[in-house]
C-alpha cells in the first residue's frame, strides 16, 4: 500500500489539502416499477475536492448516471432519494426545486451524453449560453452575450461570433458538445459532472472535446466528475476513480492504484476483458462470465458474487463494505475525507495483491448465458464445434491464400432528392468512392473508419444488399455485381452478415429458434433438420439449446448478439461480414463475443470482414486492416505493420486518439491531433479528401507541396512504409 | 423562408386539383339531380326533362362537365369556377349558389373561429396541466373528460346544452342564453354593448358544443407532446442550467411542444366543419349547414360541389398556414 | 459457482415447451390488457350491449316498427320500459334495432377500412420513393375532406334511400385513409429494421419478408387503429342519420332516433336520452378498449395507465 500511496502523491495534483466541494454520503436512489422497487443506487459515498477530477466507471445499469442526476436534483419525482449530497456544504437532497435551481448551473453544472439532443432546437446557440449566464448573474443581455462569446472561444469553437447566431442543427456533434461544455462553464462552477460526454462522438472528435473540457476546467478551476464506461477515457483525465457495480461503488482510489493494483475481482475482470491498443494480439481476452445483475433481484451477498471466480459462501451471504486493506492484509475502514486510500468492496481483496486478470478469469473462453450452467455449456460448445466441423467439410486450412471476395473500384452514390412530389435529384452523397479490397480465406480483414466514412455501405455492397453505382464484386470468381436477385440467392448461403445492434436485428415477434432457423427455411430445409441444426448452432455460440423457445427480449445484449451470430452461421457460410458486432455491448460482455468470433473462425475456417470504428478491438482481432476516410481507403496493410508504423496522417491521428486504459502511458504518449469535423460526403474536398483536417498539411507542408494535395487525389500505393497508403507525403511513424 | 413558402403553396395545388376531381366524380356518380322530376306523377313531358337536362348540362359527358365546371368555356355563362360561377341550381332557376354561400359564410366562420380559438386555448392549458401532473387525480379527470368528449355525438350534446340553457334561463328568470337562431337579425341596430351581450347570448352554447371534440383530441395531443418534451435532454439541460421551473416549462417545454400542434389543429378544421353543420342544425342557425342540408335534400349537385370545394379550400388553406407557421416556429424546417 | 444445475429437460418435452412459451408472449400481452381496468370494464359492457342489440330482438315483444297496439307517447312503464313514440313505436325495440344497425355499419367500416387502408399503406411504405409520394397525396386528399359532410352529401344524394351496407360502404370509402397513414408509417420504419435486412441477406424474397416480418410486426398498431376506427364510424353514421341522410325509415339507427327526438328533449325525454347514452357508452367502451390494446401491444404510447 505504501508504494501506491507514494505514487499517487507524486502523480496527482495534490488534492489532499484542497477543501471539499462535493460530498456524497450514503446516497441511495430507488425507483418504483411494475415489478417492485428498483434500487438503482445503493449507499454511495464519495468526496470531491476543489480542482480534483474523479472518474466514475461502470457498465450500463450500474447506477453511475443516476447517482449524478441525484446530486443535481434532476431525477424524476417518483424517484426516492435517501442519504445526503452536499455541494459546498449545502445539502441538496430533500431541497425544493426552486432552491436547488439556485445551485444548479451556478456552483454545480452538468454535461450530458448526447449533444444532438441536449440543445433546444428552436433557440440559437448564443441565446442558450446567455440564458445560463442570466439565470445566475444580475447582468444585462449584452453582457451575457459577451460572456457567451468568451465561452465559445474558451472551448475552441472557430468563428464564435457567427456561431452565436446559429441554431443547434447547423452545428456538428462535436461543436454542439462544446457548446454544452460552454454552458456548463458559464458561471464558473466548482463542480462539473460530465456524464459520458464523448460516448456519442467519433474518436478524433472525442479527443478534441476532451481537450476542450480540460482547458475549460483549467480556466475555471472546477472539479470534475467524469462518468464513463470507457476505461481509456478516465485513465488520462482523472486523479481518482470509483468503479460502480450493481448500484454500488465497489472500488475507489487513486487512478494508478485502481488500474495497476485492482483490489476487487470485478475491476480486475474489466481490465482483463479490454482489448488494448498497446498490447499484442496473441493475448486472449479474459471475459467475465454471466451478465450484470438485475437490480430487481439483486443477489443476497456481494452483487458480483454470481460472476466472481473466487466467490465463497461468505460472498453469497454478506455484502462487503467499501474498506481499505492495511499492510497486514486486514480490511479496515477509512475516513470519508481520506481520498488517498485505495478502498474496495471485496471480502477477500487482500488475495488480489499483484493478481493478473488471467490468474482469476482463466478458462472462461465461452461465456455462458447463465452462470450456473457455464461449465456444462463450455463442454457442450466444444462438442458442438466438433460436430459442425465435421459437417462443414473441414475448411479450416488457412494457409492457402486465395481471395474469396474481391472488390474492384466500387462506387456508391446515394441521390439526394428534393422533397415534394417530383423528388428531383438535387445532388448525391458519395458514400463510397472507388474502393478495392481482397478478402482471403480464413483471415480477418478489418474495415476501419469514423461514422459516415462509408464502411457500412461498403459491407452492404459486398453482400449486394444494395447495388453499386459502379465497380465489381466477385465471390470466388462469380460476378455478384451483375447477378439478379434470383441468381444471388444460392450464393447468399456463403455470405452472411452480423449486425451492430443486437436489439434491432432480431425480430421481436419470433422465437429464438425461429430466428436462427429462418435462413434454413428460406433455403428450403425441412422442419426436422432445421430444428436439429438450431440446437447445434445455439450450443455452438454458447447458449443453452433449450432457450430456442424463448423470445429475444428475454436475453441480454451479449446473448442476443450470440443469437445473431448463430443465425449467420446457420447456412454454413464461408464469409461473415461483421458490422460493428461488439460496439453496442458492455466491455465485460464484449470480450466473450470477441473470443467466440475468434474460436469460430479457427474451427470453421471462416473469413471475416470486420467493420468497426474501434481500433483497439480491430488490433485484437484483425489480420489485415483497411482504413477508410470519406469513402476512400487511405491506408491498408497487415494489422501488425499498420499499428506499429502507420504512414497516413489520418491513421496516425486515429491511433493516437484512442485512449489507452493505462494512466501513465495515456498521460505521457505522443499525440497527433486532427482538428475540425469530417466534411460532408455530398461535397468532399478536392484532391486529397483528408487535407482539410490534415495536421501535416496544416503544419509541415510548404505552399508548393500543398498544391499537390489540393489538386491531385493521392493513389493508394506503397510509398516505402512497407504497405500501401494514400498520402503524397506519407512517412511511417512509430507511435508505441 | 421564401423558397419554403413558395414550395408549400405549389405543393397545395395538386391536392386541390385532386380534391376537386374527387368531389365532382363522387357527387356526379352518386345521384341524379333530376330524380324528383322524373319520378313525378303524372310523368312530366319529355321536353320538360330535356330542357332541365340542358340547363343543368346533364346532356354532356362527365369529363366535359368537369371541364365546364372548372372553366365555364362553352356554358351558358352560369358555370365555371374560374369565372366565379358555381353552376345552375336545381332548387330554382334564380337560385344563385355563390350569393347564397356568401350570405351564410360569415355566420358559419364566426362559429368555427370562436370554437377553434377556445378549443385551442383550453386544450393547451389542459394538456400542459395534465402533463405536469402526470398520473395525478387531475390528470385522470382530464383524461376521462377527454375520452367522454370524444365519445359524445355532437348533435346529442348540443341538444343537452340546449336543454341546459333553457333550464338555466328558467332558473334565473331571464333570457341569458338564446337557444334558437344565430342572433344576427337581433344584433342589427344595437350599440356595441348590445352587440356584445347579443353575441354572448347566441354564441356561448354553440361554441361550447362545437369546441368539445376538438378540445378533447387537442388536449390529449398536447399532453403527449408536452410529456415527450419534458423528458427530453434539452429540458434536462435547461434545468441543469439552474433556470427556475416555470421558465423551463414556458420557455423550453411549452414553446417546443406547441410546434407539432399547429399541424394537428390544421387537420382538425375538417372535423370542426363537420361539427358546425350538426351544431347549426340543432341551434337552427342560418349558416352553411342549412345551405348544405337543403342542397342535399334538393339533389343540388352544383351547390354541393361548391360547398365541398369551399370546405376543401378552407382546410387546405389552414394546412398551408400551419405549414408556414411551422416553418417560423421551427428553425430546422426553415433552413431545410 | 453455485451447486445448482439447470435441469436438463427430456427430449419429448421440447415440443411442449415451445408451445408453452408462445403462450407466454400472448399471455404477456393479455396480462397487460387485463391490468387495464377501464378496458376490461369496457369489454364487459360492450359485450352486454352487442348481445342485447343482436339477441334482444329475438326475445323482446316489440320490434322497431309501428304497431297499432302500442299506445302513442307513453312515458316508460311496465309494458314499455323506455316508453313509446308519438307514432307508436316501442322505444326499447327501436333502441335494440338501432344499436344493431349502428354496430353492423361500424364493424363493416372497420373491417373494410382496415383491409383497404392496410394494403394501401403497406404498398406505399414498402415501395417508398415516388410510389409512396403519389399514394400518400391521395391519402392527404381523403384526410382533408370533412368526413361527415362528404359521406352525408353522397348518401343523401342517393335517391330512394340507403341501406345499412350502403352507408357502411360510403363511410369505408372515406375512412380508410387514417389506417393507411398508420400502416405506411409502421412499414416504412420496419423496412429499415436490421432484422428485415438480415432476412434479405439470407436470401428472403419480398413476399417472405412481408408475410414473416412486416405483417406480424405491424399487427399491433393496425389492431389498435382498427378498433378506434369503429368509434369513428359509429359517430359518423350517427351524424348522417341525424341529418336524415343515413339509414332510411322504416329502418332505424341511433342517430336517427336522436334526430327524430330533437325537439322533444324536454317534453318527452325518454325519446331523446336513451339513444344518446347508448351511443356514448358504446364509443367510450371502444375507445377504452383501443387504449387498453395500445397499452398491451405498444406500451410506450398509452394514454391511461391502468
Amino acid at each position: 500500500m505504501t508504494t501506491t500511496d507514494h505514487m499517487s502523491n507524486e502523480e496527482t495534483a495534490s488534492p489532499g489539502t484542497g477543501d471539499v466541494v462535493l460530498e456524497v454520503s450514503d446516497l441511495s436512489v430507488t425507483f418504483p416499477s411494475d415489478d417492485g422497487p428498483l434500487p438503482a443506487v445503493r449507499e454511495v459515498s464519495y468526496v470531491l475536492r476543489r480542482g480534483e477530477a474523479l472518474g466514475i466507471v461502470g457498465e450500463s445499469g450500474s447506477g453511475k448516471s443516476v447517482t449524478s442526476m441525484a446530486v443535481m436534483g434532476l431525477l424524476p419525482k417518483n424517484a426516492r432519494v435517501e442519504g445526503s449530497a452536499k455541494v459546498l456544504g449545502q445539502e441538496i437532497v430533500g431541497l425544493k426545486d426552486e432552491q436547488i435551481s439556485k445551485v444548479r448551473g451556478n456552483r454545480i453544472a452538468m454535461i450530458f451524453q448526447d449533444p444532438l439532443t441536449s440543445l433546444n432546437p428552436v433557440y440559437t446557440v448564443g441565446y442558450q449560453i446567455a440564458e445560463a449566464v442570466l439565470a445566475h448573474r444580475k447582468v444585462g443581455k449584452k453582457a451575457a452575450t459577451a460572456r457567451a462569446l468568451e465561452l465559445l472561444e474558451l472551448v475552441d469553437i472557430p468563428n464564435p461570433e457567427q456561431r452565436l447566431k446559429q441554431y443547434p442543427h447547423e452545428l456538428s456533434g462535436g461543436m454542439r458538445q462544446r457548446v454544452v461544455i460552454a454552458i456548463a462553464m458559464a458561471n464558473e462552477p466548482d463542480v462539473i459532472i460530465a456524464d459520458e460526454p464523448t460516448t456519442a462522438l467519433d474518436v478524433t472528435v472525442q479527443a478534441q472535446v476532451l481537450g476542450a473540457l480540460e482547458s475549460a476546467r483549467k480556466e475555471t478551476g472546477a472539479a470534475l466528475v467524469l462518468i464513463t464506461h470507457d476505461l481509456g477515457v478516465v485513465a488520462g483525465h482523472v486523479d481518482r476513480i470509483g468503479v460502480m457495480y450493481g448500484g454500488r461503488i465497489v472500488e475507489m482510489g487513486p487512478v494508478e492504484d485502481v488500474f495497476y493494483q485492482p483490489r476487487m475481482p470485478y475491476a480486475l475482470g474489466l481490465l482483463g476483458s479490454l482489448p488494448r491498443l498497446d498490447e499484442d494480439r496473441s493475448e486472449r481476452l479474459t471475459p467475465i462470465l454471466g451478465t450484470p445483475p438485475s437490480l430487481l433481484s439483486l443477489p443476497g451477498g456481494c452483487a458480483f458474487a454470481p460472476r466472481c471466480p473466487m466467490a465463497r459462501d461468505l460472498c453469497h451471504e454478506q455484502e462487503p463494505r467499501l474498506l481499505a486493506t492495511d499492510g497486514n492484509g486486514e480490511r479496515v475502514s477509512v475516513q470519508v475525507g481520506d481520498t488517498d486510500t485505495h478502498t474496495s468492496a471485496c471480502h477477500f481483496s487482500d488475495e488480489l495483491e499483484n493478481a493478473q486478470p488471467t490468474d482469476l478469469f482463466r478458462g472462461t473462453a465461452v461465456e455462458a448465458d447463465t452462470t450456473e450452467a457455464a461449465e456444462e455449456q463450455a463442454e457442450q460448445a466444444e462438442q458442438a464445434l466438433a460436430e459442425v466441423d465435421g459437417t462443414s467439410g473441414g475448411a479450416a486450412g488457412g494457409s492457402g491464400r486465395e481471395a474469396v471476395l474481391t472488390v474492384r473500384e466500387l462506387v456508391k452514390h446515394f441521390p439526394i432528392r428534393s422533397k415534394g412530389l417530383l423528388k428531383r435529384r438535387v445532388g448525391e452523397v458519395q458514400a463510397v468512392s472507388g474502393i478495392s479490397l481482397d478478402l482471403y480465406e480464413h483471415e480477418t480483414l478489418a474495415l476501419v473508419g469514423e461514422s459516415g466514412c462509408g464502411k457500412s455501405t461498403t459491407a452492404r455492397l459486398m453482400l449486394q444488399l444494395i447495388r453499386q453505382t459502379s465497380g465489381e464484386v466477385h465471390y470466388r470468381g462469380q460476378p455478384l455485381h451483375s447477378m439478379s436477385p434470383r441468381q444471388l440467392r444460392p450464393l447468399r448461403r456463403d455470405l452472411q452478415l452480423v449486425f451492430q445492434d443486437p436489439f434491432a436485428s432480431l425480430d421481436p415477434r419470433m422465437t429464438v429458434a425461429d430466428i436462427v432457423a429462418e435462413p434454413l427455411r428460406i433455403h428450403g430445409q425441412g422442419n426436422g433438420t432445421a430444428r436439429k441444426r438450431v440446437r447445434e448452432l445455439l450450443e455452438l455460440v454458447g447458449l443453452n439449446s433449450e432457450h430456442g423457445a424463448r423470445y429475444p427480449h428475454e436475453f441480454s445484449g451479449g446473448q442476443r448478439q450470440r443469437i445473431g451470430i448463430a443465425r449467420a452461421l446457420a447456412l454454413n457460410p464461408k464469409v461473415l461480414i461483421l458490422d460493428e458486432p461488439v460496439s453496442a455491448l458492455d466491455v465485460s460482455i464484449q470480450a466473450g463475443v470477441i473470443n467466440l468470433l475468434e474460436d469460430l473462425q479457427d474451427d470453421l475456417g471462416l473469413s471475416y470482414l470486420f467493420v468497426s470504428h474501434d481500433l483497439s478491438v480491430v488490433k485484437h482481432i484483425a489480420d489485415r486492416v483497411a482504413v477508410m476516410y470519406l469513402g476512400k481507403i487511405v491506408e491498408t496493410g497487415t494489422a501488425e505493420d499498420l499499428f506499429r508504423a502507420p504512414a497516413h496522417p489520418y491513421t496516425q491521428a486515429l491511433i493516437s486518439a484512442i485512449p489507452l486504459p493505462d494512466p501513465v502511458k495515456e498521460r505521457t504518449r505522443e499525440r497527433i491531433v486532427v482538428t475540425g469535423d469530417v466534411p460532408s460526403p455530398a461535397n468532399p474536398p478536392s484532391g486529397c479528401r483528408f487535407r482539410t483536417r490534415c495536421p501535416k498539411f496544416a503544419d509541415e507542408l510548404s505552399e508548393n507541396e500543398r498544391v499537390k494535395c489540393v489538386e491531385e487525389p493521392p493513389e493508394l500505393v506503397d510509398r516505402g512504409a512497407g504497405h500501401p497508403d494514400a498520402c503524397h507525403y506519407s512517412r511511417a511513424v512509430e507511435l508505441f | 423562408m421564401l423558397v419554403y413558402t413558395v414550395r408549400r403553396i405549389l405543393g397545395a395545388i395538386p391536392i386541390l386539383v385532386l380534391a376537386s376531381v374527387l368531389t365532382f366524380v363522387l357527387i356526379d356518380v352518386s345521384g341524379d339531380p333530376l330524380t324528383e322530376l322524373r319520378m313525378q306523377q303524372p310523368p312530366p313531358d319529355p321536353s320538360v326533362i330535356q330542357l332541365q337536362e340542358e340547363r343543368l348540362y346533364l346532356d354532356r359527358s362527365m369529363p366535359e362537365r368537369y371541364w365546364l365546371w372548372i372553366t365555364g368555356i362553352g356554358g351558358h355563362g352560369d358555370i365555371g369556377l374560374l369565372q366565379g360561377e358555381f353552376g345552375p341550381s336545381t332548387q330554382s332557376n334564380s337560385y344563385d349558389i355563390g350569393a347564397a354561400i356568401a350570405e351564410r359564410l360569415g355566420t358559419t366562420l364566426r362559429l368555427v373561429a370562436a370554437a377553434m380559438v377556445f378549443a385551442l386555448g383550453l386544450a393547451v392549458l389542459a394538456g400542459v396541466i395534465s402533463a405536469m401532473r402526470q398520473y395525478s387525480k387531475l390528470d385522470y379527470t382530464l383524461t376521462f373528460i377527454g375520452f367522454l368528449a370524444l365519445a359524445m355525438p355532437v348533435f346529442w350534446f348540443a341538444g343537452i346544452m340546449q336543454q341546459a340553457g333553457v333550464a338555466f334561463n328558467d332558473l334565473v328568470g331571464d333570457q341569458v342564453f338564446a337557444t334558437i337562431g344565430d342572433g344576427l337579425y337581433q344584433a342589427q341596430g344595437e350599440d356595441l354593448w348590445g352587440r356584445i351581450t347579443n353575441a354572448f347570448a347566441y354564441m356561448t352554447l354553440p361554441t361550447i358544443v362545437l369546441m368539445l371534440t376538438s378540445f378533447a383530441s387537442w388536449s390529449r395531443y398536447q399532453r403527449t407532446s408536452m410529456l415527450e418534451v419534458l423528458n427530453s435532454d434539452y429540458v434536462r439541460l435547461a434545468r441543469a442550467k439552474g433556470l427556475p421551473n416555470r421558465v423551463v416549462i414556458r420557455r423550453h417545454a411549452l414553446r417546443t411542444a406547441l410546434i407539432p400542434l399547429t399541424t394537428v389543429v390544421a387537420v382538425g378544421i375538417a372535423g370542426i366543419i363537420d361539427g358546425a353543420i350538426l351544431t347549426e342544425r340543432v341551434f337552427q342557425w342560418r349558416g352553411l349547414g342549412e345551405f348544405f342540408i337543403t342542397a342535399v335534400e334538393a339533389n343540388d349537385s352544383y351547390a354541393l360541389m361548391a360547398w365541398l370545394l369551399l370546405s376543401g379550400v378552407l382546410v387546405i388553406l389552414a394546412n398551408l398556414i400551419a405549414d408556414l407557421l411551422y416553418g417560423v416556429l421551427d428553425p430546422r424546417i426553415r433552413y431545410e | 459457482m453455485s451447486e445448482k444445475k439447470a435441469p436438463v429437460a427430456p427430449r419429448s418435452a421440447d415440443a411442449e415447451s415451445v408451445g408453452g412459451v408462445e403462450r407466454t408472449q400472448f399471455q404477456m400481452i393479455l396480462s397487460r390488457f387485463l391490468r387495464h381496468r377501464a378496458a376490461m370494464v369496457s369489454l364487459v359492457v360492450l359485450f352486454v350491449v352487442v348481445a342485447a342489440a343482436f339477441l334482444g330482438p329475438f326475445v323482446w315483444r316489440w320490434d322497431h316498427t309501428v304497431h297499432l297496439e302500442i299506445p302513442p307517447s307513453v312515458p316508460p312503464n311496465a309494458d314499455h320500459p323506455l316508453g313509446t313514440t308519438t307514432a307508436g313505436h316501442d322505444v326499447l325495440g327501436q333502441l335494440m334495432r338501432g344499436a344493431q344497425q349502428t354496430l353492423k355499419v361500424a364493424f363493416t367500416v372497420s373491417i373494410v377500412g382496415t383491409v383497404v387502408g392496410s394494403l394501401w399503406g403497406a404498398t406505399a411504405g414498402y415501395y417508398g420513393g415516388r410510389v409512396d409520394g403519389l399514394m400518400m397525396r391521395v391519402v392527404d386528399v381523403f384526410m382533408i375532406v370533412p368526413l361527415l359532410v362528404m359521406v352525408a352529401a353522397i348518401s343523401g344524394n342517393v335517391r330512394g334511400g340507403t341501406t345499412w351496407y350502403a352507408v357502411a360502404l360510403i363511410i369505408s370509402f372515406f375512412a380508410w385513409a387514417q389506417i393507411a397513414r398508420v400502416v405506411r408509417g409502421v412499414v416504412l420504419s420496419l423496412r429499415e429494421q436490421e432484422f428485415v435486412e438480415a432476412a434479405r441477406a439470407a436470401g428472403a424474397s419480398p413476399g417472405w419478408i412481408i408475410v414473416r416480418h412486416l405483417l406480424p410486426n405491424a399487427a399491433g398498431p393496425i389492431i389498435v387503429a382498427a378498433t378506434l376506427l369503429i368509434a369513428v364510424a359509429i359517430l359518423l353514421e350517427a351524424g348522417m342519420s341525424f341529418l336524415q341522410f343515413g339509414i332510411q325509415s322504416p329502418d332505424i339507427s341511433l342517430g336517427q332516433m336522436i334526430g327524430d327526438a330533437r325537439t322533444a328533449a324536454s317534453t318527452r325525454p325518454w325519446l331523446f336520452y336513451p339513444p344518446g347514452v347508448l351511443l356514448v357508452v358504446v364509443c367510450l367502451t371502444i375507445n377504452f378498449i383501443g387504449d387498453g390494446l395500445r397499452d398491451a401491444l405498444d406500451p410506450r404510447q398509452s394514454m391511461v395507465r391502468r
